[in-house]
């Protein structure tokens, strides 16, 4: 035998009760929507998720400064190092910069009376490849300008990195393909995986960069 | 200016983005309601401010321009 409830659902067609109450319920839902929707946004940590390929000086500060101010708004942050850009977790730093080839590169004096400082010594490809220690020179001249910009240094922000709990990330396969030792590293390197590990954490980022 | 800073912080000469992560320090190290008084000479410093501030819950009290300088007053969340 029915019980009543059952008997009254019978009864009772779905079509009639949406028709009677359809806009309460409707309404209901809505408002309900809009608060759980207002919770998982309160709820929700920013996340960012880098991919460093980069190991030159100039290449060293876009994942570091991102990385780093990202923390700093509170984002839960993770930079995977991959080929080159693994150099930037090498517990001695001796990353260079290098002109050749880069005509966007303004090459500019770091020191004497301003419109010394402001002549961009622009130079062929085949000038810059032919004097030896070019790379050092123009290193020494970009670090110089940092210094006077009052532009962190790499090693500063990546500390602040460090500091801030960013997951510094190290591709296993590059380190080997490189024939790098892990004792090369900074004790910091949070893990040493591959791509199928990072990408799941680049998937359920807000920002993902490649770098 | 009188100002009821529980502490301050010299951002003057550091550029971006070091302005806000010594004050996002400095703010770990502050209770809630306390206010860092920050001054900074990097002209990128005004609007990042502004973003941290909405992005962090902190409150940007005042933000201030004298003489090339920046100086802003910000209120632990």
């Amino acid at each position: 035998m029915n019980t009543p409830t059952q008997l009254k659902a019978v009864e009772y067609p779905t079509s009639e009760l949406l028709r009677e109450h359809g806009s309460a319920l409707d309404a209901w839902f809505d408002a309900r929507y809009e608060a759980k929707r207002r919770e998982e946004a309160a709820n929700h940590v920013n996340s960012l998720a880098i991919i460093a390929t980069k190991g030159t000086m100039d290449w060293a500060y876009p994942p570091f400064i991102l990385a780093s101010t990202a923390s700093a708004l509170g984002w839960d942050v993770s930079v995977f190092f991959t080929f080159y850009g693994l150099e930037l977790l090498k517990k001695d730093l001796h990353l260079e910069v290098s002109p050749l080839g880069n005509p966007s590169m303004p090459i500019k004096m770091p020191f004497g009376p301003g419109w010394f400082k402001d002549i961009n010594w622009n130079m062929p490809n085949a000038v810059m490849a032919g004097v030896p220690g070019f790379e050092k020179m123009a290193t020494a001249l970009m670090k110089q300008t940092v210094k006077n910009c009052g532009v962190a240094s790499v090693r500063e922000l990546r500390d602040a990195c460090v500091e801030a709990e960013v997951k510094l990330v190290a591709c296993q396969m590059t380190v080997d393909l490189f024939g790098h030792q892990k004792s090369d590293f900074i004790p910091e390197v949070t893990d040493w995986i591959g791509a199928a590990s990072f990408l799941p954490v680049a998937q359920k980022s807000d920002v993902c960069l490649f770098i | 200016m009188n100002t009821p800073a529980t502490k301050t912080l010299d951002a003057r000469g550091l550029n971006c983005p070091l302005p806000i992560l010594r004050t996002k320090k400095a703010l770990s190290e502050l209770g809630s309601g306390d206010i860092l008084a920050v001054t900074s000479t990097d002209p990128g410093s005004v609007k990042d401010m502004q973003a941290f501030c909405k992005q962090t819950g902190h409150e940007l009290v005042s933000s201030n321009t004298q003489q090339g300088e920046f100086a802003f007053l910000v209120r632990k969340a």
